[in-house]
């Protein structure tokens, strides 16, 4: 009962009942049409034979009289496929012809009748169906010209009972398709609906199942668990982020708390105030950056969602970077070049890439520098390293690659794909500036571009290797010649 | 100048009006969506600082509907909502200059000081100068005291931007948005290093320096000490 009451408010139920009384309702009125169109049809055929016929019997009548036409109505009668015929003298005596009695009404009747007779030879008294036409002779006679119609009257029942078969047949066969059609559709609608009220309640694991035959329910389950694969790497990474958050944030704020703790403890100097106060606001600003980092990891992280796209020129960004960081390099001692200046174009987010470039290039002058693992590039200069750091920009295997090569130490094999996690930093960089957001930062915005970060051995030093998919072709690249924004 | 806050947290407001009342700004105070508009759009003020997330109005409508009434006081956006696609959003809206949360009140200060000016004569010619600093937009030409100095391209800019807001405070993060188009931060200090390079080529070997670093908030250029 409950499964029919849910059949009956399905939509393709609903559908293909809407559908068969539209049909339905076509077939009766075609039938309906082309019933009427052929009685029309045979009763304008039958009146101008019977006004044939009368014409003829009038022509002997007036000829031959009376006699006449009783010998022409008994010669024609004769004949088996012949008309009806009845002749009446004035005082409503049959005369002639094949017909025994009508009913009396008919002689007062005007045009085309349809009565029933009984035939002449018949004796039972049997009635038949015919169509017939009064007209009155010269002399008060009667006479009655008509056709049997029984045979027709005969195939039209054939036909309507035919056609009321049909219609049940329709029916049935209609109700029971969309009863089927619709009871599958509901076991797919069904499955999808079973899979997300799982997942709602908490089994992020859970997937649409697949009938295999790839039709359209196929390709939207297809699309659902694609997306459900996507909404569960997120949750995974809201997670992983919180836990890090929890696990690196409080180190500082913990600091922080204790200073100001300290400061409120200690002599009540202003110097002393005010020192502490500073600190505040540099370890606060270090917070600050810590979670603008995070967030906008998490937001390249979260897709597409809200990051605009746009051809670029990740050459071109290059170049900018480099020439953002020369001077720093300079300073330094440290050898900062960029090769390769053919226009490369990917369909990315300028700001993102020009972010992750300049963590790579960053991260270069701070680690791949003086020979010496974590020590950070003095930015007065004084450090005095001997190291080279380059840029190049190159396409191959289909993708824009931008590789950036020290001269520093490098990442030991074992802790490459570790140092692309947030807050990882080696144990032998603790000491160096930065929150380990860096690399973090390259690795997402290189997978919300569809392409990946990789380290090799530079012998000696690191390589560094960002490779974004290219631009399709005949996307024209912005480069770097119309900021997206001018504050 | 007389600047219209909307900002609905009474704390941060309170601080921020503070400041820029000891800046020596005039300051009228908005608490909710609504009254802000009612009091912006009287047109009384020279900037206007809008906080993006208000209570019964969100700071983005008043800046359109201002904007509709051709109500054209500069406006900043203030927002915790930092990221470059949002500002893109507050300044197509109408805004001016678009400043994500948390910030230092010398970085609002500096921003709100470049958007007051910004009523005033625009663009003072081709031929920018401060004190016997030259610099001449049309021929790519900078002379102090009539020698030729040459400057990088990126440095022209640098210096161009620096002048044209002589006098006045410029953080490190507007120089990286007006001067290189970048909207984050780099983590080294780099701009310091372009900076202390410009230096060197327009101070040196002059008795009287003029670009001057303001501690914790970022360079001002200007003739002579205060």
């Amino acid at each position: 009962m409950l499964e029919a009451l849910k059949l009956l408010r399905s939509t393709a139920f609903r559908l293909s009942l809407v559908y068969l009384a539209v049909f339905a309702a076509f077939a009766g009125l075609l039938i309906a049409y082309l019933s009427w169109n052929t009685w029309v049809i045979f009763t304008q055929q039958l009146d101008s034979t019977i006004e044939a016929e009368v014409q003829g019997l009038a022509e002997q009548y007036r000829l031959g009289g009376v006699l006449r036409l009783v010998q022409v109505i008994d010669r024609r009668t004769r004949n088996p496929s012949s008309s009806l015929y009845l002749v009446q003298d004035p005082q409503g005596n049959r005369i002639a012809g094949n017909v025994a009695s009508v009913p009396a009404a008919t002689w007062e009747a005007e045009g085309l009748v349809r009565i029933r007779y009984t035939p002449f030879e018949e004796s039972s008294g049997k009635t038949y169906e015919a169509v017939v036409r009064v007209f009155d002779l010269i002399g008060g006679f009667r006479l009655l010209v008509g056709r049997d119609v029984e045979e027709r009257r005969h195939l039209q029942e054939i036909v309507w009972r035919a056609t009321l078969l049909a219609v049940v047949l329709m029916i049935v066969l209609g109700v029971g398709g969309g009863y089927y059609v619709s009871r599958r559709i509901l076991a797919r609608i069904d499955a999808v609906a079973e899979t997300s009220r799982t997942i709602m309640a908490g089994d992020l694991s859970q997937r649409v199942p697949l009938s295999g035959s790839g039709d359209e329910f196929d390709r939207l389950a297809e699309s659902l668990n694609a997306m459900l694969d996507r909404i569960e790497r997120l949750m995974h990474g809201l997670k992983e982020v919180s836990d890090n958050i929890a696990h690196d944030l409080k180190t500082p704020l913990t600091r922080l708390r204790g200073r100001v703790e300290a400061a409120l403890r200690a002599d009540p100097s202003e110097q002393g105030y005010r020192e502490a106060l500073e600190q505040t606001i540099e370890e606060s600003d270090r917070l600050i950056a810590i979670f603008n980092a995070l967030l906008m990891i998490a937001r390249a992280e979260a897709g597409a969602a809200g990051v605009s796209f746009a051809p670029v020129d990740v050459a071109a960004v290059a170049r900018d970077v480099v020439e953002l960081y020369e001077p720093a390099a300079e300073e330094a001692g440290i050898g900062l070049v960029i090769t390769g200046s053919e226009p490369v174009r990917v369909l990315g987010n300028r700001e993102l890439i020009g972010q992750a470039i300049a963590n790579l290039v960053d991260n270069a002058l701070k680690h791949g520098s003086a020979g010496r693992a974590g020590i950070a590039t003095d930015p007065d200069g004084s450090g005095g390293g001997c190291g080279a750091v380059r840029v190049s920009v190159t396409i191959a295997d289909g993708k824009a690659r931008i590789a950036v090569a020290d001269s520093g130490p490098g990442i030991p094999e074992a802790d490459r794909s570790r140092v692309v996690e947030r807050f990882a930093r080696l144990e032998a960089s603790r000491s160096a500036p930065g929150a380990g957001l860096g690399l973090a930062l390259v690795a997402a915005v290189a997978r919300l571009h569809s392409g990946e970060l990789a380290f090799s051995d530079g012998n000696p030093g690191l390589v560094a290797t960002l490779a974004l998919p290219l631009a399709p072709a005949g996307e024209a690249a912005s480069g770097q010649g119309s900021p997206p924004v001018r504050g | 100048m007389k600047i219209l806050l909307i900002e609905d947290d009474r704390e941060a407001a309170q601080y921020l009006a503070k400041g820029l009342r000891e800046s020596g700004h005039t300051v009228d105070l908005a608490a909710d969506g609504d009254e802000g508009y009612d009091l912006a759009a009287t047109g009384n003020y020279d900037v206007l600082i809008v906080d993006r997330m208000l209570p019964r109005r969100d700071g983005l409508s008043i800046i359109t509907q201002l904007r509709a009434e051709h109500v054209s006081t500069p406006a900043l956006i203030l927002s915790a909502l930092g990221e470059v696609d949002d500002r893109v959003k507050g300044l197509r809206a109408g805004g001016d200059d678009y400043l994500a949360k948390p910030y230092a009140f010398s970085e609002l200060a500096a921003r709100v000081e470049a958007l007051g000016r910004r009523r005033g004569p625009s663009d003072a010619g081709t031929v920018l100068r401060v004190g016997d600093l030259e610099l001449d937009r049309l021929a790519h030409r900078v002379q102090r005291a009539g020698v030729n100095i040459p400057v990088q391209p990126r440095e022209f800019r640098l210096l161009e931007y620096l002048m044209r807001n002589a006098g006045q405070v410029v953080t490190r993060t507007m120089l990286l948005e007006h001067v290189w188009d970048y909207h984050f931060d780099p983590q080294t200090n780099v701009i310091d290093v372009h900076i202390s390079r410009l230096r060197a080529k327009i101070d040196k070997g002059f008795d009287r320096p003029l670009l001057h670093t303001v501690r914790g908030a970022g360079y001002v250029i200007r003739d002579g000490e205060d």
